[in-house]
């Protein structure tokens, strides 16, 4: 089995992402979800309310401005992929258990085979 | 699945929102243990993955779609604890900016999407491989199961909560047969977009996958005795 590096793992992973949500988010189902439609079968979609958040500049993953769809959803997917890899990676970056100095490389790299 | 406001009541709303706060305060102890200086960063890229691939909706049925919910993806790949995480960064950040899933239900959607399928997709797979032979070849599949069983039992727990606050008052059996019929559906999806994406990492990294330790650590005794 060929070795790849993480930090390969990461760009292509992270470019992976980005072509998901920048360019084929455009060709998502827009039939409502599962629930959604449930909730319209069965006569409770009438209690939903308003989002508070509806009037913010990417809600419904849409960009405020653009009208052309692909511009618009595509720039909304990349900026929330970039604000949950800053967020998310920020928090678990915190979190991490860091190599101290008095662990031997060699079981380190022992348990990373 | 995400809930908007007004489909349950306050009292239930809050519930969840206590239960949501106390499922991330306990994955934020567990992460410590799962995070190291290798799969941080994976667990930011997974945080990603599940942000976009929840954006691509993919049809199920006539006129109903479903997305990737990812808890079991989330904790094969990173840990449940970390899995949790990733999951309730993701639903924050969909519910301020992008105005999907409510703001009082953000509680409910951290619950039922990330605590329901992290928690159910992690049992599964670990059941599973409790049966299964110690192979690579068996994570990708397992994971898939987890998957496939974690969408509609998250529906089942939405019904639950339903049946507690819902703001509607509508039958409760055929609500039941809808959402777990729907979501059963939505879970094949789920179980084929895990399959692929836990098995692409296996192939190349099976190292930075967190339920491929086990199975990592039995092959190498294997690898020493035979040295020996």
């Amino acid at each position: 089995m060929k070795r790849v590096s993480t930090r390969t793992v990461l760009v292509v992973g992270l470019l992976v992402v980005l072509v998901l949500a920048g360019f084929v988010s455009y060709y998502a189902s827009s039939s409502p979800d599962g629930l959604n439609r449930v909730a319209a079968d069965h006569g409770f979609s009438s209690a939903q309310e308003q989002h508070r958040a509806e009037q913010g500049p990417f809600a419904g993953y849409e960009t405020k401005g653009l009208d052309d769809g692909r511009l618009s959803g595509g720039l909304a997917g990349v900026v929330g992929t970039v604000v949950v890899l800053v967020v998310a990676g920020g928090l678990t970056f915190a979190l991490r258990r860091r190599r101290t100095s008095d662990q031997p490389r060699e079981l380190v790299d022992e348990r990373e085979r | 699945m995400h809930v908007p406001d007004g489909f349950l009541d306050a009292p239930t709303s809050m519930a969840t929102g206590a239960v949501a706060a106390a499922g991330v305060a306990v994955a934020l102890r567990g992460a410590k243990k799962e995070l190291d200086d290798r799969t941080a960063p994976l667990a930011g890229l997974v945080a990603t993955f599940i942000f976009a691939t929840q954006m691509l909706n993919f049809p199920v049925a006539a006129g109903t779609s479903g997305h990737l919910l990812g808890g079991a993806l989330a904790a094969i790949l990173v840990g449940p604890a970390t899995g949790l995480l990733c999951m309730s960064v993701v639903f924050l950040v969909q519910c301020l900016l992008f105005a999907d899933g409510g703001i009082t239900a953000l509680g409910t959607n951290i619950v039922l999407m990330g605590l329901v399928t992290v928690v159910v997709g992690w049992l599964v797979f670990r059941g599973l491989q409790a049966v299964l032979p110690k192979r690579l070849s068996m994570v990708a599949p397992a994971a898939a199961v987890g998957a496939l069983v974690s969408v509609p039992v998250a529906a089942f727990v939405f019904v639950l909560l339903y049946a507690v606050g819902g703001t509607v008052d509508i039958p409760l059996g055929s609500l039941t047969a809808a959402m777990v019929g729907v979501h059963s559906l939505i879970g094949i999806g789920e179980a084929v977009i895990t399959f692929l994406a836990v098995g692409s990492i296996v192939a190349v990294r099976p190292d930075l996958v967190y339920g491929a330790r086990r199975v990592l650590a039995t092959r190498d005794l294997e690898v020493r005795e035979v040295a020996a």
